[in-house]
């Protein structure tokens, strides 16, 4: 690379050359910063702005551009210079927005004003240009695991975008679930009557579909690689193993009904007038298919009356079963029953519920389902007798408040879901391992799979051979914002394995799924990153010399980017990285860093700020906030213009987990008086876009403590704040009462060394 | 079997649903009830007047088959026709007009509780009303004033006298009404006409013979 050449940008716009005194601005830039080149300019973002950088660019050589203006969120389109470092002093939202325009306040505003500069010439002097990842694949077929409806589904959004699809399966035929339906719940208006399951059209198109190669009675023996480069073996029909090269992949493989055989309090197994949701489908198709009204099994007879019995073994409170609603049933109940009532209008439907839950058009079918005399009424089922050829079904009626039954000469139990998700990879792993999850286990123990877990992806991953799972043993897969994205990168779950859901639901979920696996095998043959950093050119680097083998980065990984060589040293797979920097901020040697983000462009950044004596009464207070989500919560405080402190500096990470305790330390012993991170919400309703980033960065903080008794030091100067995006107006509110809390220490006893 | 189980066996099943679906007024909307219960919390007379079931268990009980007890129940009767439960039906249940359309079959099968006031007015109002196509009103209070007995009777006469009188000089009550005079409509003959075909229409779409009421 050629020779390093510095250049500062001070803007005069959007007022700031009014609030502040630009040209001392440019003085500390040259004298603090030592930036060769330091230019003002009066409306920086203006094509003459710009043409001013791009000619220094272009002829006077610069190599390092500190761009001292707006937000790094703000007119990221005018300040784009790619073959170039470049950091961005937040002068704006982050200055004068964010202060009141006061004779007294000017003085703090401006000192506030420089240490930002200092900053952004300190940071762009630790950074290089990213080159982008090397080791890139540039496959372009997307493999499908699973031939259900989500699956069959994202195979064909997929070939109709242009890309090769592969698609395992491993019964015998595609279909799935779906496929031993009779009829499905309506999708089209007027939503009135049950309609032809659609198996057999999706089918045909894939079968006529050249883009899409299906493999039957298949499973995936072994998944080595990464995004635009997995090695795929399949284990095919004949015993032997096929071949396959893969861009990304969508794991679509549904879920198992609970087994009724766990509810004998109503009478399963015991006679066989008794079935679940499956086992009236498979009734209904039988008489479908003979002509006939559906008949008890008992004795051939026709039904004159049937129950359906809801939230069998499911929604269930007491932890015996599951806990959670599978989202379909209450319409799959409706459908059953319209099954009777359209061949029969005098046969008995009753429908018991403690909830109707109806999703999508339900409502309009649930209406439909009542207007044909079905009679749905709220109450909890007790227990099943059978009796003769018929059952009685004792219930407690919740409107009537009493116990009450009803005779029936079939019942149905609508049972709920497991998901098919593999091998629980965090079980099978030592949950004493410093990740911070082990010790809050104390919810009740919960029945989660009824089938013997078999790894569905067979990874050749460290981490083990499947996707992690969320709670219920569901893939985890970014529930609140970004429901396809899971925790391997390249890999994508779909359907009712990532969340109960409806076959109009899981249509629509392996839609998306398969938009975002093109985006992602797309961006790894670029060796950019994919979501939530999408575009990103920067990866980690290891300086193995320095290496201890802790393997804190390979259990920490939130996305199993990193396996362990031969010699136990970290592998980094730059392909599966999403750039959170967790590895980063793990490593206790501090040998890991990306080009434009490491312990050093942070730790230049802390070493930046003027800290004034401990006579000066003018404290220092750091915050670290996540850019997902505290930073632009910060940038809007400062738009609505809600004033806040003027003693804070504000440094953007990429997530709570790349935060090294180094800069803490180095922070307090520099004579900053207080510490504050902001990271998103962790645990089950996570909202950290690297999932499991901010609790493995809170972990971590949570042993800061010790260090700053060790330095004399009160420990609630080192602050974990919780922040949303949403949370603009109330997030100075809790940075002022933060900073009277700092002002009522003593000024820290580190100050001036 | 007996009686009881006879009953626990017709719990849940259609029987008495398309019983009030065919004989009651309105009748049909009875299975569109979703139990959300915002008729009964929007009764302003539920809870003063101590109904025994609130519109949501009677649409409940017709559909848990519970025939005896929805017929004989003095709910239906305790309406006041505010509509609050119709307007405020998620499902657009007519509620009110079904309530009136229970309790006029269980009248008109003799199952509706006996004594019960609003019933009585009721059908004095319609009696009284229809006879001259016109309310006697004289005649109308009367007859309430005397339902308890003459004691009642004479008692309450006495204590409204004050009203009565004020009402006579203001000329709105013409006490020659207790003489069967007083105003009566053009045509009553047409009057009566004109009900006999009502009853006539409504047999025929119900599809009932034309029976009492």
């Amino acid at each position: 690379m050629a020779e390093t050449k510095t250049a500062a940008y001070i803007c005069k716009g959007c007022e700031l050359g009014v609030r502040l005194d630009t040209a001392a601005l440019a003085k500390v830039a040259t004298k603090s910063g030592k930036m060769n080149i330091v230019r003002e300019h009066d409306f920086l973002c203006s094509a003459d702005g710009v043409a001013m950088i791009r000619n220094d660019i272009d002829n006077e050589g610069v190599t390092h551009a500190a761009i001292c203006a707006c937000s790094r969120r703000a007119k990221t389109e005018a300040f784009n210079f790619p073959t170039i470092a470049m950091s961005r002093g937040n002068l704006r939202e982050g200055v004068i927005w964010i202060r009141p325009d006061t004779e007294e306040a000017r003085e703090t505003t401006q000192e506030m004003a420089e240490d930002y500069v200092r900053m952004a010439c300190a940071e762009v002097k630790a950074m290089t240009v990213p080159p982008g990842n090397q080791k890139t694949g540039t496959v372009k077929t997307l493999l499908v695991v699973g031939g259900g409806m989500s699956g069959m589904t994202a195979a064909l959004e997929a070939s109709k975008a242009g890309y090769k699809v592969v698609l395992v399966e491993k019964t015998g035929a595609l279909g799935g679930w779906a496929a031993r339906l009779h009829k499905r719940v309506p999708t089209r208006e007027p939503f009135k009557s049950p309609e032809d399951n659609g198996v057999a059209d999706l089918i045909a198109r894939i079968e006529a579909d050249a883009n899409i190669k299906v493999y039957l009675n298949a499973t995936i023996a072994k998944t080595d690689g990464a995004p635009g480069r997995f090695k795929v073996e399949i284990a095919v029909e004949s015993g032997g193993i096929a071949q396959e090269d893969i861009g990304a992949i969508i794991q679509a493989t549904g879920f198992n009904l609970y087994d009724a055989g766990k509810l004998p309090e109503f009478a399963y197994g015991k006679t066989p007038n008794v079935v679940d949701q499956a086992g009236l489908e498979a009734l209904a198709r039988a008489a479908a298919a003979e002509g006939k009204p559906i008949c008890r099994p008992s004795d051939g007879q026709p039904v004159k009356s049937v129950v359906f019995v809801q939230c069998a073994g499911q929604r269930d409170a007491s932890g015996t079963h599951l806990q959670y609603c599978s989202g379909f049933c209450c319409n799959t109940s409706i459908k059953q029953a319209m099954y009777f009532k359209d061949s029969n209008p005098d046969i008995d439907t009753v429908v018991l519920f403690t909830d109707l839950r109806t999703p999508g058009n339900g409502e309009d079918f649930y209406r439909a389902a009542q207007n044909r005399g079905v009679i749905f009424s709220k109450g909890v089922v007790s227990q099943v007798v059978p009796n003769g050829n018929a059952c009685t079904v004792k219930f407690k009626d919740l409107i009537l408040n009493e116990d009450t039954q009803a005779e029936a000469d079939l019942v149905v139990l609508a049972t709920g879901v497991v998901p098919n998700s593999g091998v629980n990879i965090e079980a099978v792993a030592a949950p004493a391992e410093g990740d911070g999850e082990g010790g809050e286990g104390d919810a009740p123990k919960e029945v989660v799979a009824t089938i013997k877990p078999e790894s569905i992806l067979n990874l050749t991953y460290r981490q083990g051979p499947d996707m992690p799972q969320f709670k219920h043993g569901f893939t985890d897969s970014h529930f609140i914002c970004f429901p396809y994205e899971t925790r391997r990168t390249g890999i994508y779950s779909a359907g009712p394995v990532r969340r109960p859901m409806d076959i109009a639901q899981a249509q629509e979920d392996a839609t998306g799924a398969a938009m975002k696996a093109i985006q992602a095998m797309e961006n790894a043959g670029l060796g950019k990153a994919a979501h939530p950093r999408a575009g990103d050119l920067s990866f980690p680097t290891v300086r193995l010399e320095g290496c201890t083998q802790c393997k804190r980065c390979t259990v920490e990984c939130p996305f199993g980017a990193i396996d362990e060589d031969e010699k136990r040293f970290p592998l980094f797979n730059e392909s599966r990285c999403r750039r959170c920097g967790t590895c980063m901020g793990a490593c206790p040697v501090r040998v890991i860093s990306f080009e434009n983000y490491s312990v050093n462009t942070v730790g230049a950044q802390i070493k930046a700020v003027d800290v004034p004596d401990e006579f000066a009464e003018k404290p220092r207070i750091l915050i670290l906030a996540c850019e997902n989500d505290a930073y632009p919560a910060l940038d809007m405080a400062g738009m609505n213009r809600h004033e806040y402190d003027p003693y804070v500096r504000v440094i953007p990470v990429r997530c709570l987990g790349s935060v090294n305790t180094i800069w803490i330390t180095d922070a307090l012993n520099g004579g900053y008086d207080g510490v504050m991170l902001m990271g998103c919400k962790h645990g089950e309703e996570y909202q950290c876009h690297f999932v499991k980033g901010s609790e493995l960065g809170r972990y971590r903080l949570s042993k800061v403590g010790d260090t700053l008794k060790g330095m004399n030091l009160e420990t609630e100067r080192v602050k974990d704040l919780e922040v949303a995006i949403t949370d603009i107006a109330t997030l100075p509110q809790k940075i002022n009462e933060y900073a009277e809390l700092i002002k009522s220490f003593p000024p820290s006893p580190f100050k001036g060394f | 079997m007996s009686d009881l189980n006879q009953q626990m066996a017709n719990r849940y099943k259609n029987n008495f649903l398309k019983e009030i679906e065919e004989q009651a007024e309105m009748g049909e909307w009875v299975k569109m009830c979703m139990q959300c219960g915002l008729c009964s919390g929007s009764c302003p007379t539920n809870f003063q007047a101590g109904w025994d079931h609130p519109p949501q268990e009677i649409f409940m009980m017709i559909r848990a088959g519970k025939r005896d007890e929805v017929l004989s129940s003095g709910s239906m009767w305790m309406c006041t026709s505010c509509y609050n439960c119709y307007v405020r039906c998620p499902r657009k249940v007519p509620v009110t007009h079904v309530m009136h359309g229970i309790a006029e079959y269980a009248y008109r099968i003799g199952r509706a509780p006996k004594n019960q006031p609003t019933q009585h007015l009721s059908k004095t109002f319609w009696d009284n009303a229809t006879k001259h196509g016109r309310v006697n009103e004289v005649k109308l209070t009367q007859s309430l004033y005397f339902k308890d007995g003459i004691g009642a009777g004479i008692k309450k006469g006495l204590e409204m006298k004050d009203v009565a009188l004020g009402l006579v000089k203001a000329g709105r009550l013409n006490p020659l009404e207790a003489l069967g005079m007083g105003h009566k409509c053009k045509d009553v003959d047409g009057i009566h006409k004109m009900l006999a075909k009502a009853r006539e229409l409504e047999a025929q779409r119900k599809g009932r013979d034309n029976k009492g009421a």
